[in-house]
């Protein structure tokens, strides 16, 4: 096992990281930028480095900067939590290049599936359905538009290097695709440094469904179940549940061996989420890989009652996960709700600044993860989530009114936050009965 | 600092007076100073000093550390404040190794005193494997070095203080 590694990251990512590593006997080394220098979790950190501006091209995103802590402060690995450089291939390539272990998936496993053109040609192989759409990149315009039409409107322009729900455009006909197409290049430009993008068929009214895995060196893969991302606004996750309300059993094992076998094709280690997209006949067609921790990871931790941050670093220590697919069960429904600060009033807008007043919910069922306190200023450096609300019940019934319950006792002053819109997806018909899509937000609030 | 090493001595000099006489008290008085020293009973053991209490009215009963300390606390004279108040920073701009030198055997870029330009290298920095040349960015004399040879440092750490022209 290490004896130190270092969070590249910041927020409430980079506290739960701190709290896994100490929890394993693991020395934790944190980085801040000059916005972050009054974060909470730098005191809990066995040492903090400040490595740069609140820019974070000069700080969580400078890899001659993190490495260089790396070095001078002699640690084994670095976890990159989400976001940031967590799925750069660049900065992986560098770490295993410097003998400081990346604590995530391989290289080879992160550029295969990283490249999502790649990624559906290896979920081909592995015998899984892929949406409908271009074969490779798109040359141009022109062919572009003709593939467009071949496919049948509506269809979606996608970034080959994105993630994030960035560099994603829909069409529904060929004026507005010709616009699409060209923001949608320019946005995968400036978010990836890469313009290269591919055509999807459109599938209208979906849900969004996705499989957490973990693989360790030996080869061992494990699902654990799915949530429902289907709450978005933007492309952007509001509230994650598993688990997922719609799935029978038998689609669920589909589901969850689809996710396995892309994985094992990709000879992938460690966290990976396997996203796919199902359609109002149940019927699902996977979309990518994201090879890295998310956000929304303490869903699966409560209905499994598995740490995967703990796993995670295990396995970059080279332990084996010691459990078979018929050891994890999950029970009862948790749910989550992202916290940002922004004002739902107008238009989500960015909400930073002092929160002079600050009061977590508690009671049974509840985890709150957060970096935040009274006394905290939100940075406008960085992005909006301040915190992360999860509950675990029974029931998804139960779960739904301790959540409404939490997030009416979530005291967040004078900070503008997502808190009631939350609120009101809870409390609307249509998420009550599950029958919703991922455009539930965008027409509902 | 005369003034308190003078005292210093008196009170020693009546420290031996009472071993050698074998006294318990003594109290001496010269205008509004006042000194007044209780000895424990003479013992077997030898480490009487350390016994001795000193007891000075109108002055909180201290060690003579302390007493020095509270008479001789040194006064910044205001053009001393004036000119800490205007020291110029040289921040650290990267993360990474200090060094004072640009190798082993060389002397140092800078010393206390060292008068710079900004295009003066003032220390390197090694990050990755790079040696960074550190340019002062300021004009002025070296008035402090906060960092030690081989030093970590970080991102915007204070390296020198710098008297400016």
């Amino acid at each position: 096992m290490f004896s130190r590694i270092l969070i590249a990251n910041r927020g409430e990512i980079a506290l739960r990281i701190i709290q896994a590593c100490h929890e394993l006997g693991i020395e934790a080394v944190a980085v801040y930028s000059e916005a972050d220098k009054d974060a909470p979790y730098l005191q809990f950190a066995d040492e903090a480095v400040c490595i740069g501006p609140a820019n974070p091209a000069e700080s969580y995103l400078n890899i001659p900067r993190i490495i260089s802590t790396a070095e001078i402060t002699d640690v084994g690995a670095i976890h990159p939590g989400y976001g940031f450089l967590a799925e750069n291939i660049n900065f992986a390539q560098i770490c295993q290049d410097c003998g400081i272990t990346f604590i995530g998936p391989p290289v080879e496993a992160m550029r295969l599936l990283g490249d999502k053109i790649q990624a559906r040609k290896l979920a081909h192989k592995a015998e899984v359905l892929v949406v409908p759409g271009s074969e490779g990149a798109l040359e141009g315009e022109s062919e572009a538009l003709k593939l467009a039409n071949k496919i049948g409107y509506p269809v979606i322009i996608k970034a080959s290097a994105g993630g994030g729900g960035r560099g994603m455009r829909v069409a529904h006909n060929d004026i507005s695709f010709r616009q699409s197409f060209n923001a949608a290049r320019s946005e995968a430009e400036v978010a990836f440094g890469d313009s290269t993008v591919y055509l999807e068929k459109f599938i209208v009214e979906p849900r969004h469904v996705e499989v957490q895995v973990m693989a360790d060196k030996a080869g061992n893969a494990l699902h654990f179940y799915e949530r429902d991302c289907t709450i978005q606004r933007r492309h952007q996750k509001m509230i994650e549940e598993s688990p997922c309300p719609v799935l029978n059993e038998r689609t669920r094992e589909k589901l969850c061996d689809a996710a396995l076998r892309i994985i094992k094709q990709a000879k992938y280690v460690n966290a990976a989420t396997v996203e796919f997209l199902l359609d109002k006949d149940k019927k699902f067609y996977f979309i990518e890989v994201n090879t890295r921790i998310q956000v929304e990871h303490p869903v699966t931790e409560m209905v499994t009652g598995y740490d995967l941050i703990k796993m995670q670093l295990k396995i970059a220590a080279g332990e084996n996960i010691n459990l078979s697919q018929r050891d994890i069960k999950h029970t009862g429904v948790a749910i989550e709700c992202r916290i940002n600060a922004e004002d739902p009033e107008n238009n989500f807008a960015p909400s930073p600044g002092k929160i002079t007043r600050y009061i977590p919910p508690g009671g049974p069922g509840i985890r709150v993860d957060t970096h935040v306190y009274q006394g905290w200023t939100v940075s406008p450096n960085y992005d909006s989530m301040i915190a992360k609300l999860i509950v675990h019940q029974p029931s998804r019934e139960e779960a739904i009114a301790t959540m409404k319950r939490a997030l009416r006792e979530f005291v967040i002053e004078p900070t503008k936050t997502t808190i009631p819109a939350c609120l009101d997806i809870l409390s609307h018909n249509l998420f009550v009965k599950s029958k919703i899509d991922t455009s539930f937000v965008e027409r509902n609030l | 600092m005369t003034q308190q090493n003078n005292d210093l001595d008196k009170i020693k000099q009546l420290i031996d007076i009472m071993k050698q006489n074998d006294l318990v008290e003594i109290e001496i008085k010269h205008d509004d100073d006042k000194i007044f020293l209780k000895r424990s009973q003479p013992q077997i053991t030898q480490n009487h000093p350390a016994a001795v209490p000193m007891m000075l009215p109108n002055v909180p009963a201290a060690p003579p550390g302390t007493y020095a300390a509270q008479t001789a606390a040194p006064q910044k004279t205001p053009e001393e404040l004036q000119k800490n108040a205007v020291l110029l920073e040289i921040k650290s701009p990267m993360v990474g190794t200090f060094y004072a030198a640009s190798s082993p055997d060389s002397d140092p870029c800078v010393e206390i005193d060292s008068t710079i330009t900004p295009q003066t290298v003032v220390c390197i920095i090694e990050a990755m494997k790079v040696l960074n040349e550190i340019k002062a960015e300021v004009s002025g004399k070296i008035a402090e070095i906060l960092v030690t040879n081989g030093q970590a440092v970080e991102y915007g750490q204070v390296l020198f203080k710098v008297k400016p022209d």
